[in-house]
């Protein structure tokens, strides 16, 4: 008899869900029977190299980096469209020309509205 | 569990030893898990002084505490099951020993690596050194030396792998954590204005009885 020939995905499905099941319930199990266990306080807290822990492990981080990486793809997304449209500039239909213009525009108004916002001060 | 649990008479070492010799391995569950976590020491990453040096030597490809199965040195108390004192403990630094031991899980060893660790060494009489980190947290070996060979924390290893293949998981001698009485935090001492507070843990440790030659004890 032949199998499924995606039988094994079945049986693959069934060892990982079992595996982790089996190995919490054993370590359930033992301490249960063996090691009681013991929390409390200072070994739940936050780990800090041993320092008593200050606020929360749960904090947000501030992106700042985001936006610098932001103006960096603008520049260079301009500079690679922009050297090929300048080896071919004297050979160009208008329509590529406006083309080019507006998609010049669009990451200027990008740059002008970081401008804007003061996302250009180093803070 | 253990063979005197069960109606049958225990085997003795000897039949056990016999049978092993004709390829039949006799074993409880016990000796089992005993034997797997004695060769298997994540030791704590957390070097104090010169003795730390030693035990990154131990640590290298010269001596190679891998060979002994605790090469896997963690940087977090979550995941170490020992604490290798390995240095001076200054009084400044003692709160924070102590934290890191009650933060690794259960079961937990301690090694006081070297003069300084034991009893704060060639340091002892200075006003900022603890003499001794067994004054706060429970220590399962002593080794001796300013700073012990690498040889010598090897065998402090070994040593606590023996230790270590003899606890009992039942019965009125079993090890410590396996006992929900016995606790797995200690108090941690604050850094005081002129001494650690409280200086020692009594639970612990109590200092030796003043030894008086010219005025004998009643």
């Amino acid at each position: 008899m032949d199998a499924h020939p995606y039988a094994f995905l079945a049986v693959f499905l069934t060892v990982a869900l079992a595996f982790p099941l089996v190995m919490l319930a054993v370590a359930r199990v033992w301490v249960k029977a063996f090691q009681p266990a013991k929390p409390g306080a200072t070994k739940n807290a936050t780990y800090e190299c041993g320092l008593p822990p200050t606020g929360d492990g749960w904090i947000q981080f501030k992106a700042h980096y985001y936006l610098y990486a932001i103006f960096f793809l603008i520049f260079d997304v301009e500079v690679l469209f922009l050297l090929p449209f300048a080896v071919a500039f004297s050979g160009l239909p208008a329509g590529a020309l406006i083309a080019m213009f507006v998609f010049v525009l669009l990451l200027a108004e990008g740059l002008v509205w970081a401008w804007h916002r003061g996302y250009l001060e180093w803070k | 569990m253990s063979a005197e649990e069960s109606s049958t008479p225990p085997i003795t070492d000897a039949e056990r030893d016999e049978l092993r010799r004709h390829g039949i391995l006799l074993t409880s569950i016990e000796e089992l898990y005993n034997w797997g976590r004695s060769n298997s020491i994540w030791p704590l990453q957390f070097g104090l002084a010169c003795c730390a040096i030693e035990m990154i030597a131990t640590a290298t490809a010269r001596f190679d505490i891998a060979r002994f199965g605790a090469e896997i040195f963690r940087p977090s108390p979550r995941q170490a099951d020992l604490m290798i004192v390995s240095g001076t403990v200054t009084k400044k630094m003692a709160p924070q020993v102590v934290r890191l031991w009650n933060q690794m899980p259960e079961p937990k060893y301690c090694i006081a690596m070297g003069a300084c660790a034991i009893s704060g060494g060639p340091f002892k009489q200075g006003y900022n050194v603890l003499k001794g980190i067994d004054r706060f947290i429970p220590v399962d070996i002593y080794i001796p030396g300013c700073p012990p060979r690498p040889e010598a924390l090897l065998n402090g290893l070994i040593e606590l792998q023996k230790k270590m293949r003899t606890e009992k998981l039942a019965g009125p001698d079993a090890a410590r954590f396996t006992r929900p009485e016995e606790p797995s935090e200690y108090p941690i001492p604050e850094f005081g204005a002129h001494d650690l507070v409280p200086p020692k843990n009594s639970v612990v440790w109590q200092p030796p009885a003043p030894l008086r030659t010219d005025k004998p004890s009643a």
